[in-house]
């Protein structure tokens, strides 16, 4: 049998080809988006697709699976809010061919604004949860969950967590079952969810339910291990890594694969035969909640946090076992290092312009690159709550602000990606209230917060393959905005984008400000900058530091001059050099 | 028994491609090997770890505080921000290149350059390779990766693979040779005979 190192993210894609899955969507989002990624490798046999949000993609994966098709849905933790209003009725139709949604959770917040524990989803939409501790499992298990969706008419849920999607591990490959598609019959009284038929199938997924819990007691997923009988403890994911980590032989284990529904017959088998019970689980209290149901005492979120990755120290600590490592100490810090806009980045050019009228401007943003105009020296904006949100809450904050004789003008800030995922109904909003605000859309053609994905507005497909090119500015107008309220512009000429920033502050009703320059990063931006980079003339510079307000990480300034330190990545884009008055910077290479 | 790796720089430096070589070497000797690699906004010239570990059988893939048997800094201040994932008696295997944070270019904080000093005085183990001088004579500063993967192949003395081939397959066909030439420098680094 082959064995290969893979990721998580890259054996949940394996294990859907090998089930046989044939239709697969996905809104990007860190940690899952590899999991799409992946499965694109499959393209000739399993049709995917990047979708506009997490609930297009839910609904994307339903019609495929009510239709026959085995199908399966990703998406970070909190793409599962967005697609949770299908997800929640899902539950209640039940399946025709096997449904999977996979979730990948942030504890620690990597790359993510909450740390929200998606198996509290299970129980409350009514899905099998599987916690895969590794990439074998990964793969294992997703084979297994759409056997188990077909045979108990129930959606799974994979619950992953970044440490588990990003992990390589050793997996041993199977070979693709052949996608069994299964006939489509028209059958409303299961699948079309009005009131009459929903209470029916509310009945029947509690049976399901019951079902699938009695399958679990003697489900080969979970596993008891026998160690020493002092200390049984209960975990699931990879917790059970950190737990046998910290523990080894010294305490015996009960690893919950299936989640929900969490079998209470196992469970308790198992504490009788160990003195004492701990529950090691990342985040909430979820299998210690089930174990005390059960009326089985247990240590648990007592002594380990809420918050965070855990690892196994972090166990270790919270038990009371082995010492604390020494480690070594120095004087000195390390200087912080923040993420950072690219060299060359299209929104710094926006931020910078900004920063010019930030006093007369209330700006809200948006989760994408361009959020880390948050950080000095831009400052550029105020908030940011979720995708899409860097529209809506304008609406809002403009008639708070005017309540209270506040002049200042909202902004809205948010990019091509997060404009089709959520914020064209933001904007429509915006138009239809008039809303007295300006809302900033940073086209920089692609989805490039999670790797650089495709969307709606680039003309390419998940597949590779061409794609209408849905045109935002057009949106934006046959939304209703009043033309001379709209201003397309370049955001690396500072002018231009200061300009219409200064209109934007003294228009009257909604104003869009629609930014178009592709990320630096795009292959083809690569390719047609090739050799391109500034050159600071130190005869020139007089060290007015005017340059370095651009925050470039490709400038520096040491012995009183200004100089390009990272060649390689300068692009030319020339902003450094629209901000020198003495002329002393100017463009060289490339083409 | 588990070894345990830390691999430190900066995004874009090729951390991962590293970590991605050894595996693959490792897992050829026939070790059990997991290797975590958070990645997300740190793309965006935030500090990257990447961790690695492997021996006959290995739980979890991420290393705690005072676990690293060694790190690999690609840069020198990160080096000092792995410190305290060193246990005690371990190595260090660093490049003495400066990359400046955004806080260190706005003048906002000071770039500690006296970092290796402070480093060599506390840590008793530690190995300089001046990695992405060395790859800049061969050709290209991005070959420092590999220029640093040839230390720490030498550093962990792991024979029984053909390296410089593991090399040549991973790496994009016209970038072979300088890499190659890359992984030789760095090994020798190491162990000069
Ligand atoms: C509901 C939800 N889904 C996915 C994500 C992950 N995510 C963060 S930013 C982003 C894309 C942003 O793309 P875009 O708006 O085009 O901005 P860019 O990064 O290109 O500047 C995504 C998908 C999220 N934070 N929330
Ligand atoms: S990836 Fe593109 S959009 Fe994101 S910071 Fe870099 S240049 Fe800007
Ligand atoms: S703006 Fe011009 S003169 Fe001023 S420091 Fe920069 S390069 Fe030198
Ligand atoms: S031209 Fe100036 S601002 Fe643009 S990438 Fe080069 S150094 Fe940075």
């Amino acid at each position: 049998m082959k064995r290969v190192i893979m990721s998580g993210d890259e054996a949940i894609a394996r294990g859907a080809w090998e089930a046989g899955v044939t239709v697969a969507a996905a809104y990007p989002g860190t940690p899952s988006t590899e999991i799409l990624e992946n499965i694109s490798l499959y393209k000739n046999e399993i049709y995917c697709q990047w979708a506009n949000n997490e609930k297009v993609a839910a609904e994307i994966a339903i019609g495929a699976s009510i239709g026959g098709s085995r199908a399966l849905c990703a998406f970070k933790h909190v793409g599962m809010n967005v697609a949770a209003d299908p997800i929640f009725t899902v539950g209640y139709t039940g399946v025709n061919g096997g449904l999977v949604f996979v979730s990948a959770d942030d504890p620690g917040c990597h790359s993510s604004q909450n740390e929200q524990d998606n198996r509290l989803y299970a129980p409350h939409a009514k899905l099998l949860c599987l916690e895969p501790s590794d990439s074998q499992e990964c793969k294992d298990f997703t084979v297994a969950a759409f056997e188990l969706s077909e045979r108990f008419d129930i959606p799974v849920l994979i619950r992953m967590t970044t440490r588990v999607c990003h992990s390589k591990t050793l997996v041993e490959l199977g070979e693709r079952e052949g996608a069994a598609v299964k006939k489509y019959e028209s059958r409303p009284s299961k699948y079309a969810m009005l009131p009459a038929f929903a209470r029916l199938r509310h009945v029947a997924v509690e049976q399901s339910l019951l079902d699938a819990e009695e399958y679990a007691y003697s489900s080969p997923l979970n596993r008891i291990e026998m160690g020493d009988r002092s200390v049984g403890i209960i975990t699931s994911g990879i917790c059970y890594q950190h737990a046998r980590e910290a523990f080894g032989d010294s305490a015996s284990y009960l690893k919950l694969s299936i989640t929900h529904p969490v079998s209470g017959k196992l469970v308790k088998e198992f504490c009788a035969q160990v003195d004492k019970v701990y529950i090691i689980e990342e985040g909430e209290p979820y299998l210690e909640n089930a174990v005390r149901a059960l009326g089985i005492d247990c240590l648990g979120k007592e002594v380990i946090t809420k918050q965070g990755e855990l690892d196994a120290q972090i166990v270790r600590r919270a038990f009371g076992i082995g010492d604390e490592p020494e480690i070594y100490e120095v004087g000195i810090q390390a200087p912080a290092r923040p993420p950072v806009l690219c060299a060359g980045c299209p929104h710094r050019g926006f931020y910078l312009a900004m920063k010019k009228y930030r006093d007369r401007i209330v700006p809200l943003g948006d989760i994408g690159c361009y959020s880390l105009g948050v950080n000095p020296p831009f400052n550029g904006f105020d908030t940011c709550i979720c995708m899409g949100s860097g529209f809506s809450m304008t609406i809002g904050m403009a008639k708070a602000l005017e309540m209270q004789g506040d002049k200042r003008k909202v902004f809205g800030i948010l990019g091509d990606s997060t404009f089709f995922h959520s914020g064209i109904t933001s904007l429509i909003d915006a138009i239809h209230a008039k809303a007295n605000v300006c809302l900033c859309l940073l086209d920089n053609s692609i989805t490039a917060m999670t790797g650089h994905q495709q969307n709606a507005g680039t003309g390419v497909d998940l597949m590779g393959n061409e794609a209408p090119q849905i045109d935002a500015v057009k949106l934006v107008l046959a939304a209703g905005l009043d033309e001379a309220n709209l201003r397309v512009v370049d955001p690396i000429d500072l002018k231009a984008i200061g300009a219409a920033i200064a209109d934007a502050i003294e228009a009257n009703g909604t104003f869009v400000i629609v930014t178009k320059r592709p990320c630096a990063l795009l292959k083809e931006v690569i390719r047609a900058n090739a050799g391109a980079h500034c050159v600071v003339d130190p005869d020139k510079c007089v060290g007015c530091k005017s340059c370095m307000k651009v925050a470039c990480p490709s400038l520096a300034f040491e012995n009183k001059k200004a100089y390009i330190a990272d060649v390689a990545n300068c692009n030319a884009c020339g902003l450094c050099q629209q901000m020198c008055k003495f002329n002393a910077i100017t463009k060289v290479g490339g083409k | 028994m588990t070894t345990s790796i830390l691999l430190t720089g900066v995004g874009g430096q090729g951390t991962i491609l590293t970590t991605k070589i050894l595996s693959e070497g490792l897992v050829s000797l026939g070790y059990d090997v997991k290797m975590s690699e958070i990645h997300g906004m740190s793309q965006r010239g935030g500090t990257v770890n990447t961790q690695l570990k492997f021996g006959d059988k290995v739980y979890a893939p991420n290393i705690g505080r005072g676990e690293a048997d060694i790190i690999v800094a690609f840069e020198k201040v990160e080096a000092l921000r792995a410190l305290p994932y060193l246990r005690k008696g371990g190595k260090i295997v660093m490049d003495e290149r400066e990359i400046y944070s955004m806080p260190v270019l706005i003048g906002q904080q000071e770039y500690p350059h006296e970092a290796d000093k402070v480093l060599k005085e506390t840590v008793k183990d530690v190995v300089i390779v001046p990695a992405s001088k060395i790859a800049e004579e061969l050709g290209s500063v991005r070959s420092q990766n590999i220029c640093l993967l040839g230390a720490l192949i030498a550093a962990l003395n792991l024979e029984g693979v053909d390296w410089e081939k593991l090399v040549a397959s991973s790496v994009p066909p016209k970038t072979i040779d300088v890499n190659v030439a890359a992984f030789k420098a760095g090994y020798k680094a190491v162990k000069p005979n």
